[in-house]
């Protein structure tokens, strides 16, 4: 139990300082062109109306949270083999999977907020649908099991390990949702032949959108570490005073 | 030793503390059977639906009972420092693995048979396609033992372990619960073409799991 060991500097950051800062400008800046483009400057569409435009943040929070469990899984392997292994690799886990959660359940919300003008009802049970619930539990459990405080090597070892099972489940659940039932619209930006389906403004909007999303989930990822840090920082620091305390108290009763 | 007869240790060791405590027997059995009892107070038995979603009902009771049978599993290594005498024997961890979900998989299908046997008897399910049951119920409780022995010995060390192990373990078993579910449906309904699939399915992540437990146990194991 040498939790002192794995202690990282406090002032360490994901990314440098420079770039981190970078990242936060150009997040505002894409985020405030995503809004002129997606309020003001993109037509509404023919049928859907005015609702079709929460597509501009559903997808790209959605392509947002793939990124986030994809970079959690490549961390977690990063993490378990011997070579690579690193407190880095688990910060970085802990802190996608937690954004990712966030996003997952903006997915949610922003899909069902669309359903109900244009599907008619606020759930529906779709393939895609249901995987993204699924999604969102199965990413809940980790950080549940995160969340529980243990020696730091310990807590990362079952974490990169649940991270994994969690991994080789979703296309599990993916393909078995999906023989199950499909009704979701087909994927218009993503689709197999990669030849987006729609044009001019309203693609280019998605697409900001996309970038805008990806940066957000960058800037995050970077405050979320430096945060993650912090907090090993506190508790080394808690533990170290703890230590003093007592052994002033053992020195002040001996004389 | 080679594997399998590690494996046949463990596994009679389970289930020799089964015999003797008869927890499975005296308390999880009836829990099921309570459960499904209960589901006909939930869907009213007058109007023929319970007949129409056996086979869900019938998996969501094995699933909770599995719950306690996976805790169960790990709680007796719990006393009297048995998993420190179990770690110190000298096993390979992929044997002891195998050997607790073994043990699982043992009880749990004497478990389904005799919750399917009340299912049958309270719904009024007529009984058809015996080898597409006996196969799917075969892979999905594989998927459940497996998966659940993995989690077991994850949440075993941990304080918040009985709740921790439903929410880690009920979304990965959703595609069990999904294709144990449909292919008893497609069995019952007689078309056992499309109920294969879905077995196959089932064995799939059967073995998946299997693989990654035996690998993943060893450090869980020595963590716990």
């Amino acid at each position: 139990m040498n939790a002192t060991v794995t202690g990282a500097d406090p002032r360490s950051r994901l990314l440098p300082q420079g770039l981190g800062r970078t990242i936060d400008v150009l997040t505002v800046l894409a985020m405030g062109a995503l809004v002129v483009f997606g309020l003001v400057i993109a037509p509404p569409d023919r049928f859907q109306g005015d609702a079709q435009r929460i597509m501009y943040l559903h997808v790209p929070a959605a392509w947002a949270m793939y990124l986030a469990f994809f970079v959690t899984t490549l961390a977690s392997v990063l993490w378990l083999v011997p070579r690579t292994r690193s407190m880095v690799w688990d910060r970085v886990a802990g802190s996608s999977a937690e954004i990712g959660l966030i996003l997952t359940g903006l997915t949610l919300v922003l899909g069902s907020l669309w359903g109900r003008p244009v599907w008619g009802v606020w759930w529906a049970w779709d393939a895609r649908l249901v995987t993204t619930a699924v999604l969102f539990f199965l990413y809940l459990g980790l950080l549940a099991l995160r969340a529980i405080p243990a020696d730091p090597t310990v807590r990362a070892r079952r974490s990169a390990i649940t991270a994994l099972i969690v991994f080789i489940d979703v296309p599990i659940v993916h393909f078995s949702v999906n023989w199950w039932r499909t009704l979701h619209q087909e994927a218009t930006v993503f689709n197999p032949e990669l030849d987006p389906q729609i044009e001019g403004v309203m693609a280019l909007t998605l697409w900001i959108g996309v970038l805008a999303f990806t940066l957000l989930y960058l800037s995050l990822l970077d405050h979320r570490y430096r945060l993650a840090t912090l907090e090993e920082g506190l508790a080394d620091r808690e533990l170290d005073a703890a230590i003093e305390a007592r052994v002033a108290a053992a020195s002040g009763s001996a004389s | 030793m080679n594997l399998l007869a590690e494996v046949r240790l463990v596994a009679a060791k389970d289930l020799r503390i089964e015999a003797r405590s008869r927890v499975l027997l005296a308390q999880v059995l009836p829990f099921g059977a309570i459960v499904v009892l209960l589901f006909a107070f939930a869907l009213d038995p007058d109007r023929g639906v319970l007949a129409r979603v056996a086979p869900g009902l019938f998996w969501i009771a094995v699933l909770l009972a599995a719950l306690l049978a996976i805790g169960r599993a790990f709680a007796v290594e719990q006393a009297h420092g048995a998993r420190d005498g179990l770690r110190l024997a000298g096993l390979d961890p992929a044997s002891v693995f195998l050997g607790k979900a073994a043990a699982i998989v043992v009880q749990l299908l004497a478990l389904e048979v005799v919750l399917g046997l009340a299912v049958v008897a309270l719904y009024g399910v007529d009984l058809r396609g015996g080898a597409v049951l006996l196969a799917t119920s075969v892979a999905a409780t594989l998927g459940l033992a497996s998966t659940g022995t993995l989690y077991g010995v994850l949440a075993a060390g941990l304080r918040a372990r009985e709740t921790l192990l439903p929410l880690l373990l009920l979304p990965v078993l959703a595609p069990v619960m999904l294709g144990a579910t449909r292919a008893f449906e497609d069995a019952l309904d007689g078309a056992t073409a499309d109920a294969w699939p879905w077995v196959a399915l089932l064995v799939v992540f059967a073995l998946l799991y299997t693989g990654v437990g035996m690998l993943a146990f060893g450090p869980l194991w020595e963590d716990a």
